[in-house]
């Protein structure tokens, strides 16, 4: 099966907006016919990504979080992008547990969830400058 | 489309904080919203706080019987919840929890320290 398909939106850092990913990525991914859950972890995925941007890379400040959305075949593609404070030390970032924000009540395991629910997961970060997540999947349920 | 649709109500609903509380005894059920993320996990965290101060409580019964979707965000407020409550001596357990938050829940290790249990009357008769 080919299908192709590419989205693009770009929303406020604010909160209730994490939600407001998950539809729209739900909707991006609902096209393909995913299992339920081919489409929980990518969600999830998502919703993990968004809120970093928010919390993290923008903190208390306003900004602007961009998602984009690629569809080859049978494979999803995501991007993640925020202009925020930028992640100094990416491999300890990924490292389960680590969180810069215990008072937050944060668990650290934002990451890990990315890397156990989708195929790849890849950080592009400079402090000072913003962060991309890029996460990859491959939907099983579309060969058949 | 039937999906897209059942999100779009969840973002509507999600306005109205659909989050409830019980207080059985020295237990405080917290009845969680469909969706537990970073925004609602904020909500149920001060309103879980205030709770414990003001009625003596003990134990914290989450009952996931309405949530579907669920993020690290709530592991965060599961843990933080559990440390101040074994501060005063009680205890943390689970319940009504389905595929996709039991997924979560194994994944970040939560079953090592917090019991889970079926049913409401279950974890109601642990914790006493
Ligand atoms: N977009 C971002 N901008 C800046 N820093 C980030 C960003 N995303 C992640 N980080 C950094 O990486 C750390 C690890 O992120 P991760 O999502 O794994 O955990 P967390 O967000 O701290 O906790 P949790 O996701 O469990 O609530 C964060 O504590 C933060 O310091
Ligand atoms: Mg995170």
């Amino acid at each position: 099966m080919k299908y192709q398909n590419e989205m693009k939106v770009e929303f406020d850092s604010q909160s209730q907006n994490e939600a407001f990913a998950r539809v729209v990525i739900s909707a991006m991914v609902a096209q393909l016919d995913p299992t339920l859950e081919e489409l929980s972890d990518i969600k999830t995925a998502v919703s993990e990504a968004v809120t970093n941007a928010i919390i993290h890379g923008y903190e208390e400040c306003e900004g602007k979080v961009h998602m984009l959305c690629k569809i080859y075949d049978s494979t999803i593609y995501i991007e993640v992008k925020d202009y925020g404070k930028g992640i100094e030390d990416i491999e300890k970032a990924r490292v389960p547990l680590y969180t810069s924000k215990p008072e937050l009540d944060r668990s650290g395991m934002g990451f890990t969830v990315m890397e156990t629910f989708m195929d790849e997961v890849e950080i592009e970060s400079k402090a000072g400058i913003g962060t991309k997540v890029m996460m990859r999947k491959k939907l099983e349920s579309i060969d058949k | 489309m039937e999906n897209l649709l059942k999100y779009v109500n969840i973002l509507q609903r999600s306005k109205q904080m659909e989050l409830e509380y019980d207080i059985v005894g020295r237990n405080l059920i917290v009845r969680v919203s469909e969706e537990l993320d970073d925004h609602n996990a904020k909500c149920i965290a001060g309103g879980i706080d205030k709770l414990i101060r003001h009625h003596n409580i003990k134990n914290i019964i989450f009952d996931f019987k309405k949530t579907s979707f669920m993020d690290s965000s709530g592991i965060g407020v599961i843990f933080s919840k559990y440390k101040s409550i074994k501060n005063i001596g009680g205890n943390v357990v689970i319940t009504n929890v389905d595929r996709s938050v039991e997924r979560l829940l194994k994944l970040a290790g939560i079953y090592k320290i917090i019991h889970k249990y079926e049913n409401m009357e279950t974890a109601l008769k642990v914790c006493r």
